[in-house]
């Protein structure tokens, strides 16, 4: 009767929680990636790809503030190619003897340059629209991963009827269907490192990678760490619940 | 010598202390010996659980603390920060945030189970209503903890309800102003909720510290809803019960990290990790889940007057439960109706958050008024009609002897029963 009571009270909790989830019309694609899962990690090579795809397209638009370029250690890059990859922008420097402002070459310690002074630069070159910064961006959608990709994949001519916007573009997924970027992935737009064929399906399920990676840099750690803690709490439960049983035996 | 304590530890220096601060006494008389009711279920372990919530939030949060900047320019970029640069940032974060849902769950459970098993009645009345002060300086706690990221939910949440107050007459605006420190939730209302959020949990951990002076007055209620008539009925606390909660402490820790190694933002909004943006609303605010029913009642008035004032009377209702209540039986096994009709309250809380995260419209209006009605209805209603009505089954004669003695219950009001049933003072062992 006890253990009833506990167990749908424990029901009844658990089922209030998924209430919490935010539900949307249509059901996103659900991909496989690499990091799905318990056991899920990253692919390094796919990571280095999906950079490639950041670097030459994204970045161009999209600033990714929060990251330092000594971050792309992680995902593979040696000491020299991170220097260059700093090296490759300028950065504003320290005040020089008369005061005056003064420039240098990024080092792997500086964050990744922004690609627009201020927000009001990046509104007048993009038609009065921000392009979002890309740090935690899997992080603030809903099923970020599943979102991101499904949106580089879900351009499509507007169906008859529905007038896009100036300056807009229609896309399935994102909600109203009509947003403000172009189309940012063509078929062999990219020429990969690594020779991988660069459709649009490889481009953007590689980037999403990578920006899941921007957002989550701890997720293989965490998981790790987390088979590890639920394990050892497992056996603490089966432990503490032996000693109860030895302890109560003569009570009742 | 007069008025030192003789105390009973024959380790020198352990007897050196005690004897001028008997601290080592209380903690033995208060945890190893107390005498306990041997029949607690599980439920009882909530309590305990409730405790290492808050131990692991403080400990969490002051290392956080260290590393946050309150300002709403480096705000954002401080937690991510945290999350990327100092070492265990991320686990840190992580465990502080799903430990403030650990916290409530783990507390709503233990509100559920004084009702079920009318903990709240004569003579732990003030027990109780400490308990709901509690609840109330975590909701308040939990409010501000949310701000302080300084995500889109963090400064539309904080704006939604500091702007609640200006539903109070003629005084209203100039209230939200002072709470805000300035004309809209800005740098000032950031600063002064993160030195808030510093501040309350001592507040809490000070009300908890009279919880339990209280609980050790009157001594714990028990599943039967019975007193303690005999040395028979209990159990010393240590080893007995500190057994019985370290498994309930280790099931506990085992969901916990399930959430955060796992799922560390399944109850978090996506909202929050966009920059506040005072310009942007999103399209929907809701509050964490745990505010869901209570914003559900709030959403069920069209006016924003009548709406607050019934949103905070839903828990100050609490406050008065005791009175409420007229059944002479504590424990809802005696009472076959109340027995009921407690999920169909469960129900109607369930249904209130559910509603609370749902667009205010259609159906869902009507949904949140009706569940919002029940709720007050088995406060107001229910509770106070039940207790004459309702014929209690015996009780059993005392906890070690779970019998029903041979008294057969006659209708209407109570009924006899056996002595010492009725929720009266209980007589220390």
């Amino acid at each position: 009767m006890r253990s009833t009571i506990l167990l749908a009270s424990l029901v009844l909790a658990s089922t209030a929680l998924p209430a919490v989830a935010q539900h949307s019309e249509e059901k996103l694609p659900e991909f496989p990636f690499t990091f799905s899962g318990l056991f899920g990690t990253y692919d390094r090579a796919q990571l280095q790809r999906g950079y490639q795809v950041y670097s030459e397209v994204c970045s161009n638009c999209h600033s990714m503030k929060e990251l330092y370029y000594r971050n792309l250690k992680e995902i593979g890059l040696n000491d020299d190619q991170v220097k260059a990859v700093a090296a490759s922008v300028q950065v504003p420097g320290g005040l020089d003897d008369e005061g005056k402002q003064t420039e240098r070459s990024g080092l792997p310690s500086d964050h990744f340059k922004a690609p627009y002074a201020n927000e009001k630069a990046a509104r007048a070159a993009n038609g009065g629209a921000l392009p979002p910064d890309q740090s935690v961006i899997i992080k603030a959608r809903e099923n970020g991963s599943n979102y991101v990709r499904a949106l580089l994949n879900g351009y499509e001519e507007a169906p008859a009827g529905v007038k896009v916007g100036d300056g807009l573009y229609y896309n399935v997924w994102f909600p109203g269907k009509q947003l403000a970027m172009p189309q940012p992935l063509r078929d062999g737009q990219i020429d990969y490192a690594d020779k991988t064929p660069a459709t649009v399906q490889q481009m953007s399920t590689d980037v999403t990678s990578f920006l899941t990676w921007a957002a989550e840099p701890e997720l293989e750690r965490r998981k790790q760490m987390g088979i590890k803690w639920v394990s050892i709490f497992a056996v603490l439960t089966g432990l503490t619940y032996a000693v109860k049983k030895k302890i109560w035996k003569d009570v009742h | 010598m007069p008025g030192l304590h003789k105390s009973e530890f024959t380790n020198p220096v352990a007897n050196w202390i005690d004897t001028r601060l008997p601290i080592l006494t209380l903690m033995s008389k208060e945890y190893g010996s107390f005498p306990t009711p041997k029949n607690f279920n599980y439920f009882w372990n909530f309590g305990a659980l409730a405790m290492i919530s808050l131990a692991i939030m403080i400990s969490t949060g002051i290392f956080l603390a260290m590393n946050y900047t309150a300002s709403t320019d480096a705000a954002f970029s401080s937690v991510e920060r945290i999350m990327r640069e100092v070492n265990y940032g991320w686990l840190l974060r992580y465990v502080h945030a799903n430990g403030a849902s650990m916290f409530f769950i783990v507390v709503y459970i233990h509100i559920f189970r004084s009702l079920y098993y009318g903990s709240y009645k004569a003579p732990r009345e003030l027990l109780f209503m400490l308990g709901v002060v509690i609840l109330l300086l975590m909701m308040a706690t939990a409010f501000m903890g949310y701000v302080l990221p300084w995500g889109q939910m963090s400064y539309w949440g904080a704006t939604v309800i500091t702007n609640l107050f200006s539903a109070i007459p003629i005084v209203g605006e100039s209230v939200v102003t002072w709470l805000w420190g300035g004309f809209s939730v800005d740098n000032p209302t950031l600063n002064r909720f993160f030195s808030l959020h510093y501040l309350m949990p001592f507040m809490i951990t000070g009300t908890v510290f009279l919880h339990i002076v209280a609980l050790h007055i009157t001594g714990s209620n028990n599943p039967l809803g019975i007193d303690v008539k005999s040395p028979q009925d209990t159990l010393p606390f240590h080893p007995y019960y500190t057994a019985k909660d370290s498994v309930g402490i280790a099931v506990y820790l085992m969901v916990f990290a399930g959430l955060v190694f796992f799922a560390p933002n399944f109850l978090n909004h996506a909202d929050n990790y966009i920059p506040a943006n005072p310009l942007v609303t999103p399209a929907h605010i809701v509050p964490e889940w745990y505010f869901l029913p209570f914003y559900a009642i709030l959403r069920s008035v069209p006016n924003k007057l009548g709406g607050v004032i019934l949103m905070f009377s839903s828990i100050a209702l609490l406050f008065v439960l005791p009175w409420l209540d007229t059944s002479p039986v504590r424990s809802t096994r005696f009472r076959p109706y109340y027995k009921k009709l407690i999920w169909v309250f469960v129900a109607s809380f369930l249904l209130l958050g559910y509603a609370g995260q749902m667009p205010a419209e259609g159906i869902w209006v009507v949904i949140g008024r009706v569940a919002t009605a029940y709720y007050f209805m088995h406060f107001l209603v229910i509770l106070p009609v039940l207790g004459k009505l309702e014929t209690p089954l015996p009780l059993p004669e005392s906890i070690s002897r779970p019998v029903v003695p041979r008294i057969i219950s006659v209708g209407g009001g109570g009924g006899p029963m056996p002595q010492g049933a009725m929720a009266k003072t209980m007589e220390k062992p």
